[in-house]
């Protein structure tokens, strides 16, 4: 029985599929034979830590926090980039360095943003 | 079910035979997680009992979940006072069965030395099923080792079918025990009736 070439690949993805069933199968048949499943409000709470869960985990999030967002992305990522290119900034060329710049320039644009909308203002 | 005698001549001859209940209880048993939490200077022992001087990975119990979801045992170590009862109870509801208790020391079994103080439980069996109870203050390494193989051993003999069978393997046993309230005074109700009831009162004449 010639079935072709590429007949092993076939063969494969049902062993690959079957690996990954039995175990489940198994699994379910276990539960299905000795081991009652047993659910209860507690098992099926939130949080883990022992306290009574408060809320849904459904919450929303204030959109305001995008601010914070920017302000991380100014700082954290200026401070990543810049800490090597001070370290290797006498044996880089001028193109490294306008592109640096650049690099830069687009982190301040956000900074400078940030501060026309008044959130890095002292109060 | 083969006879017993068939099996140690088949096991002398390199033959290992098992059925699935020893297998079932033999997984069970060989890796028993415990929930990484710690009450009081019990839990120093504890941690002592995982380091590498007794090294409580050589019954297979060394890796401490920090999740319930993920643990099958819960080792009870050191004072439950009554404000922690709730989230003890709590957190062994929220353990996935089949799960077991280990009461670490006497302020755990009884109370200590604070049973006659206002603040603390006097043994958290009032609450939770307890399979083993390890007396001491706080108990040796070798102690809580103790208490793992007798745990050990008592999960290698439940059988898998049968009245005697274990409450995971039994739809009737409950799988959440009631958490207790802060009530006025004491914790409401202050015990588990179906679990453990104060023992009889009676006047000596």
């Amino acid at each position: 029985m010639n079935l072709g070439p590429y007949s092993f690949l076939a063969l494969f993805a049902v062993a690959g599929v079957a690996f990954a069933i039995a175990p489940l199968a198994l699994a379910w048949l276990w539960a299905r034979v000795f081991s009652p499943r047993k659910s209860g409000p507690s098992k099926n709470a939130n949080y883990e830590c022992g306290l009574d869960s408060q809320a849904t985990g459904w919450v929303q999030f204030q959109s305001e926090y995008y601010l914070y967002g920017i302000v991380f992305l100014v700082f954290d990522v200026e401070v990543v980039f810049l800490l090597p290119f001070a370290a290797a900034f006498k044996g880089l060329s001028a193109g490294a360095c306008v592109a640096m710049l650049i690099f830069v320039l687009l982190l301040v644009e956000g900074l400078v943003w940030l501060c026309v909308k008044g959130v890095v203002a002292r109060k | 079910m083969i006879d017993e005698g068939l099996r140690t001549e088949l096991s002398r001859q390199g033959v290992v035979t098992t059925t699935l209940q020893e297998l079932y209880n033999w997984g069970r048993k060989s890796s028993l997680w415990p929930l990484q939490f710690g009450l009081a200077c019990c839990a120093i022992e504890m941690i002592a009992t995982s380091m590498a001087r007794f090294d409580i990975a050589r019954f297979g119990a060394e890796v401490f979940r920090p999740s319930p979801r993920q643990a099958d045992l819960m080792i009870v170590a050191g004072t439950v006072t009554k404000k922690m009862a709730p989230q003890i109870v709590r957190l062994y509801n929220q353990m996935p069965e089949p799960k077991y208790v280990i009461a670490m020391g006497v302020c755990a079994i009884s109370g200590g030395p604070f049973k006659e103080g206002y603040n603390v439980l006097k043994g958290i069996d009032r609450y939770i099923p307890v399979d083993v109870h390890i007396p001491g203050c706080p108990p040796r390494p070798e102690a809580l080792l103790q208490a793992l193989m007798t745990l050990q051993d008592k999960i290698d003999k439940q059988p898998l079918t049968g009245d005697n069978r274990p409450p995971h393997l039994d739809a009737s046993a409950p799988g959440e025990f009631p958490i207790p309230a802060f009530g006025q005074h004491d914790l409401e109700p202050p015990n588990n009736p179906a679990l453990w009831q104060p023992p009889p009162m009676t006047r000596a004449e």
